[in-house]
């Protein structure tokens, strides 16, 4: 053995420390030189039609062969994430033969048991969970315990599964006639009808992929609404009006009217809550149930986001549903609408940033205030409502019959405003002043309810000042139809 | 080893790295950014948005990219280029940027002091505050 030439050992290292370096350098610039050569190549080929897709593929995978990208964020609404007032959490429970599920959504009538009072008598006060993601929305369905306690028609798979094709199967073709057949069905007979959860082919074209309106009772609802008996939001809907109308066809309020269970959306009169109420009241005689607790004959609302988020600033901005639930996102040289729907709390720098300049944190601060006060508003006005109904229930049998029946009628106004606002979706964000308004309606209503059952006549109270001119009307349905 | 091997062997890893590197610098139009044309900026795909914006703004025909975005001094401007080529190049190539950018405090810190390089006399009055917090879309019209 011989002594290591220290020289060479020094010129050694060298090598060995100029050779890492160099290979790190060439790494990094060869990894940059793919990006770019696959950036490039991504926005040269936007699109490969693997497969033909026609009226008859309802089942989203094919699709999904065309668009991956799409089809990717599409399989995402799986996933389960609280916000700080929404969202939902992925809670274990233990399969039944009943109920094969082994994860669901948290029970949001044992976070808040006022809710029991709320819909006493009522399936809701049986099992009511935080809504999932889309693609849960079919097997919660057939799984929630309201299915055991009362026995639903055909109608409800309107927006929790893929209608196009059965629709068209069950009407020979005609989407209308089908809609009518499957509301008659009893649930269980017309689920069999069905695969797929919403799926690719209930908001586009499968030729063109535009966007278009396949629920008949959206249709239905647009032309009472805009007084058009010819409206066509397919014809006659610009395209960021069809970016809402997509999402107005289920997250809406509604109910089944007469025997044939025909589906419904109320908007006769308009689309606020208070105008709701009055069509409920004035042009039908429909009640959902009679509240176990009170006797009085009530309605259930059910997650009215259209009809709110047209009374919101966001609305009257000209911004869609899609634009901050489905905001545009980067893949690669490519720019897709993400279809992962969810919460913008989630996704706060694409959904909100391109418009509003600020941090996320900001942006986060503001929406939470905005909700903050609205869930302060929101327990109060069910606090002043159960008052009622308690009040109802202890002086009931001395009151008279007059009295009882005035108390009643208060509690069905106050019930459906609060319940209307409950229901909804955003806790507030959409339109966060309106959605006081109709609180304050309802808080007035319980009071004047808690009155008229002890028999309290107050005097008719003086006008209050009415504005000069009303203002205009504000979302993306109202300003069409005054534009046209 | 002799060493007349190892240079060689040395020699030839850095010519490969020197190599890809020209070739990269090529392909990726490198040469480009040591011109003031702010189609430049707008090789990579996610300042198109930002070129377009600018293209729509009130500043377009009086100030580029370099302008704003750059210090005007020599050095400064290269060490300016350098710097977020480099932070640009390594954030696209891991992919973990935000869709919507937002302007880090050193670079907005430069596009303030840009402001005065033009509006000095008129706003030296004001004192040190951020010109664009509020006159956020004079480069980019939104």
């Amino acid at each position: 053995m011989t002594e290591p030439n220290p020289k060479k050992r020094r010129l050694t290292l060298t090598l060995i420390g100029v050779a890492v370096l160099a290979a790190l350098l060439t790494l990094g610039v060869t990894a940059l030189l793919m990006n770019i050569f696959q950036r490039k190549t991504e926005a040269r080929n936007p699109f490969y039609r693997v497969v033909t897709l026609d009226e008859n593929t309802t089942d989203p995978a094919l699709w999904g062969k065309n668009f991956p990208m799409q089809y990717d964020g599409y399989r995402r609404t799986v996933d389960q994430t609280r916000t700080r007032y929404g969202g939902s959490e992925a809670v274990p429970r233990t399969p039944t033969q009943a109920d094969p599920r082994s994860v669901v959504a948290q029970s949001r009538l044992e976070e808040d048991p006022r809710l029991k009072i709320l819909w006493a008598g009522y399936a809701f006060s049986k099992d009511f969970r935080e809504e999932r993601g889309h693609a849960y929305m079919l097997e919660d369905q057939v799984f929630t315990e309201r299915q055991q306690v009362v026995k639903q028609p055909g109608t409800c798979l309107n927006c929790h599964a893929s209608m196009v094709t059965a629709y068209r199967k069950a009407g020979g073709g005609d989407m209308f006639k089908g809609f009518e057949a499957i509301n008659k069905l009893p649930y269980f007979e017309a689920r069999k009808l069905v695969t797929h959860p919403i799926a690719c082919i209930d908001c586009h074209d499968p030729e063109t992929m535009a966007l278009r309106v396949t629920r008949p009772a959206f249709i239905e609802a647009m032309r009472a609404l805009k007084k058009d008996p010819a409206y066509d939001p397919n014809v006659q809907a610009t395209r960021q009006e069809m970016r809402t109308y997509v999402c107005g066809q289920c997250h809406v309020e509604y109910y089944f009217k007469g025997a044939e269970k025909r589906l419904t959306y109320p908007w006769h009169n308009g689309l606020q809550g208070d105008q709701i109420l009055e069509y409920y009241e004035t042009q039908t005689d429909h009640a959902d149930w009679t509240h176990a607790e009170s006797g009085a004959k009530v309605l259930k609302a059910q997650h009215p986001e259209f009809e709110m988020y047209n009374q919101g600033i966001h609305a009257r901005s000209g911004v869609a549903c899609a634009d901050c639930h489905m905001p545009y996102t980067r893949e690669g040289g490519l720019k897709i609408s993400d279809h992962h729907v969810r919460s913008p709390l989630l996704n706060i720098n694409r959904a909100c940033q391109g418009c509003h300049r600020w941090p996320e944190e900001e942006m986060r601060g503001r929406v939470e205030t905005i909700q903050t006060r609205h869930m302060e508003m929101r327990n109060r006005s069910i606090d002043a409502l159960l008052a009622l109904i308690a009040d109802i229930k202890a002086l009931g049998a001395t009151a008279t019959p007059e009295q009882l029946a005035a108390a009643r009628a208060f509690q069905k106004k106050a019930q459906f405003l609060v319940d209307f606002i409950e229901a909804e979706n955003s806790n507030g964000f959409h339109a966060s002043q309106e959605a006081a308004r109709l609180m304050t309606q309802s808080i007035d209503y319980s009071r004047q309810g808690q009155l008229a059952i002890r028999g309290v006549v107050t005097p008719t109270p003086a006008r209050a000042p009415q504005a000069q001119t009303a203002p205009t009307p504000a979302g993306v349905a109202a300003k069409a139809s005054a534009s046209r | 080893m002799r060493l007349r091997h190892v240079v060689i062997v040395a020699g030839l890893i850095l010519g490969v790295a020197i190599g890809i590197g020209s070739y990269t610098f090529v392909y990726a139009k490198g040469y480009s950014y040591l011109t003031n044309d702010p189609q430049a900026c707008a090789n990579c795909h996610v300042m198109q948005d930002y070129y377009a914006a600018w293209m729509k703004g009130p500043h377009r025909s009086v100030a580029v990219c370099n302008d704003c975005h750059a210090p005007h001094d020599f050095v400064g401007k290269y060490t300016t280029k350098a710097t977020n080529g480099f932070w640009h190049s390594f954030y696209f190539t891991t992919g973990k940027y935000p869709d919507h950018l937002e302007i880090k405090p050193r670079n907005q810190r430069i596009t303030d002091e840009a402001c005065l390089h033009c509006h000095e006399e008129m706003v030296s009055a004001i004192g040190k505050t951020s010109c664009i917090r509020c006159h956020w879309d004079v480069g980019h019209m939104k």
